[in-house]
């Protein structure tokens, strides 16, 4: 028994044969942050970002820009989620240090169609990063079908970013869960305009919470504590999460 | 019988071989029938389903050779050069198309001549007539010159030479008859005695290659089926590989037994010749169909074509990673355009304007190597981003805006049944649409089509969200107030 065992894990290791075993944390560039997460963001798992308001879904696409480095980044969203939130735009993500030449999309039906494509291209060892982008609380998302996605991730190390819009807090097999809303350009810098977030990490399986103020740094490609003396406002339209609590 | 308008006046269009027997023929005027004989079933003619019909025949006709070609309104053509032999030789494939044709309950005649238009005349005139090799004119001189359809006009005047069969015509100068009739006439009535050959017009693009398999029962269930496409992929797979090349595009057609045939496409981003990844894609594009493949009473010929082929650089097992990546994401990307269609895989190509919302297409993913495209940027190195991340489909009408003359930004507008207020703006970015784009004798007052001169705007609200703004024409123009958009998300 113990050597059939065995005799399992040699074919699994032989599997997965010239693929980079244990990828490391991919970090976000900002201390405090990197800090929470244990060095990063943790590739071959599976983070959610839940994103309020318009812009700040971007949140999302820089994470899953920074998981895939410079392999290819499949973004899976289905038709109308487009129409809603706008189509990633190539020459926006240019202006952002992104390549497009990295980008392939793919376009479902329904988000039955885009949970099965996502499965498929998390199989994938050589994937740099899966950005999932649904609207709502479609019925097909589920605990079962996350967890598929949290499996298959790990399988094959592929990180895999589901980007939620206007969705509600649901328990879900994610490793981290974010809620994002876009925050104020300092008031000091003339040159206002790059993505300001404020990002609260709601659950992480792993480590601790915390709630950041984060700026992307395009020049050096990675995020930056925002440098405003005041933080933003407590939201007054929505429960802010008591910083005590833990995820299970 | 079915009627047909023709000539403002109801005619016979069509009538089975009893109205025959009765005198009445094609062409006759309704009304004509109707006083001969009583009573009369009609039916008014429908010639697009008559055109489906036919089409549907056509493809059935696919089994013989890959060359049959529509003889509008009711014929079909089949180039057999080279087919016969595999049904028996000419007698027997004749045979074997008229019979089954006739099976399905199609009164049917045909024949098989060395030119399309002597084959097309012997068809209607002699049935069942096979010309051997270069004796064609032997076989269409005696035939009624209506046999040459050339139109009422040249019959009306060959009649009045006193021709009347093919022969006689043929024996007539041919610089006479083209000088009567027009060189058209001449080059009919030559392709008609074989002098010429008139080539046909395949339906379909011929396949690069093709294997296929007949079945003398008729399969239907699903292992038999799939078992029988891995064997085809197989054998198609031997062929490109000994003419190093591998297939970029494939199609499986299943031809049932009852006359219908399905067709599935696959394409593949690299040159491809693996049987078993060739079986996959066609698995998954199979378990794909929004109806899916019914095989009714059984498949007896399934055919899987190569129609397009490309030469393969020699394979070696590469150990470079980069190469073996390169590869799995081309496989991944074949996998998933074949589940979910070719056009919903795609990836992003540059165009060569200033126009923001045109400024890139998406193209399928597996058309061309995306890897040696520029992408330029549109914001000073250290500046915050001058492009949006996303892009709305189609910009969106903004209402409310409260904005100063001429060209200010807007401190405050509408957007989706919600209140914006701006708290910092940056702009004019002026994007003036491409004039020379417009075609000939279009004045700028022609706006509709042209596109108006846009200023667009940068804004953050005072809740951070960041918006693309743009107005769509200056104040000065046609004296209304020009409407604003809103066009994209700024992350």
């Amino acid at each position: 028994m113990n050597n059939m065992a065995k005799l399992e894990g040699l074919r699994h290791s032989l599997a997965r044969y010239g693929l980079p075993r244990d990828r490391p944390p991919v970090p976000l560039g900002c201390g405090s942050v990197d800090a929470v997460l244990g060095g990063g963001l943790r590739p071959g798992a599976l983070h959610e970002v839940f994103a309020r308001g318009w812009g700040s879904n971007g949140f999302g696409v820089l994470l899953a820009m920074l998981a895939a480095g410079t392999k290819p980044l499949f973004w899976v969203h289905p038709d109308y989620e487009a129409m809603e939130y706008g189509a990633l735009s190539p020459g926006g993500l240019v202006e952002l240090g992104g390549d497009p030449r990295q980008l392939v999309m793919v376009r479902a039906r329904s988000p039955a169609d885009a949970l099965s494509a996502a499965s498929d291209i998390l199989a994938c060892a050589h994937v740099g990063a899966l950005l999932l982008e649904l609207e709502g609380d479609p019925k097909c998302l589920d605990l079962v079908a996350s967890r598929r996605l949290v499996l298959a991730a790990q399988e094959s190390g592929v990180t895999a970013i589901m980007l939620r819009c206007g969705a509600q807090l649901e328990p879900s097999a994610a490793l981290t869960r974010w809620q994002v809303a876009s925050a104020s350009s300092s008031p000091l810098d003339d040159d206002w305009g790059a993505p300001v977030f404020d990002v609260q990490l709601v659950r992480h399986r792993a480590g601790g919470l915390g709630r950041f103020l984060l700026t992307w740094n395009i020049e050096h490609g990675c995020f930056d504590t925002a440098d405003t003396g005041a933080v933003a406002a407590a939201p007054a339209d929505r429960q802010a999460y008591p910083q005590s609590r833990r995820a299970i | 019988m079915i009627s047909q308008k023709a000539n403002n006046a109801l005619q016979v269009h069509a009538l089975e071989a009893r109205a025959q027997t009765l005198g009445l023929y094609k062409g006759q005027p309704l009304a004509n029938a109707r006083a001969m004989v009583q009573p009369l079933a009609i039916v008014p003619a429908d010639e697009k389903a008559d055109a489906v019909l036919v089409e549907g025949i056509a493809d059935w006709c696919d089994r013989f050779t890959p060359l049959a070609s529509l003889d509008s309104p009711d014929g079909l053509l089949l180039d057999i050069t080279g087919a016969a032999h595999l049904f028996g030789g000419e007698t027997a494939m004749l045979a074997t198309v008229t019979q089954s044709i006739a099976r399905q309950g199609f009164a049917v005649q045909g024949a098989i001549a060395g030119t399309s238009l002597a084959a097309h005349a012997l068809a209607r005139y002699v049935p069942g007539t096979i010309t051997p090799r270069g004796k064609d004119a032997e076989a269409v001189t005696p035939l009624p010159i209506t046999a040459l359809e050339c139109g009422d006009k040249s019959l009306r005047a060959l009649r009045h030479a006193g021709l009347k069969t093919i022969g006689q015509v043929g024996t007539r100068l041919h610089s006479e008859l083209s000088e009567r009739l027009g060189a058209d006439f001449v080059t009919r009535l030559k392709v008609m005695l074989g002098a010429e050959e008139k080539p046909l017009q395949p339906r379909r693009a011929l396949p690069d290659l093709m294997a296929e398999q007949r079945f003398a029962e008729p399969i239907v269930t699903e292992e038999t089926i799939v078992a029988s496409l891995l064997q085809l992929a197989q054998h198609l797979g031997e062929i490109l590989e000994r003419q190093g090349r591998g297939a970029r595009m494939l199609e499986a057609a299943f031809f049932r037994v009852d006359g219908k045939v399905a067709r599935i496409t696959v394409r593949t981003g690299e040159p491809l010749r693996d049987p078993k990844v060739i079986l996959r894609l066609l698995r998954q594009r199979l378990d794909a169909l929004a109806d899916p493949l019914d095989p009714g009473f059984g498949f007896d010929l399934i055919r899987l074509e190569a129609l397009l082929a490309e030469e393969t650089r020699p394979a070696t097992i590469s150990f470079d990673s980069n190469e073996n990546a390169r590869r799995q994401i081309g496989f991944l990307v074949d996998r998933l355009a074949a589940r979910f269609g070719d056009a919903r895989v795609q990836r992003f190509v540059p165009q060569d304007t200033h126009i923001p919302e045109a400024a890139s297409v998406a193209v399928p993913a597996q058309d061309s190597d995306f890897a040696q495209q520029n992408w330029s940027l549109k914001r000073r190195p250290g500046d915050p981003p001058r492009r949006p991340l996303r892009l709305l489909g189609k910009p969106e009408e903004i209402s409310a805006v409260l904005a100063s003359v001429p060209d200010g930004p807007p401190s405050r507008f509408r957007w989706r049944r919600a209140q914006f207020d701006v708290a910092r703006a940056e702009g004019p970015e002026r994007i003036a649409m491409e004039w020379w784009r417009r075609s000939v004798g279009e004045s700028q007052s022609d706006q509709n089509k042209a596109g108006l001169t846009r200023d667009y705007f940068r804004v953050e609200t005072r809740d951070g969200q960041r918006f693309w703004l743009y107005r769509d024409g200056l104040y000065q123009q046609n004296g209304l107030a020009p409407r604003w958009y809103l066009q994209g998300l700024f992350a």
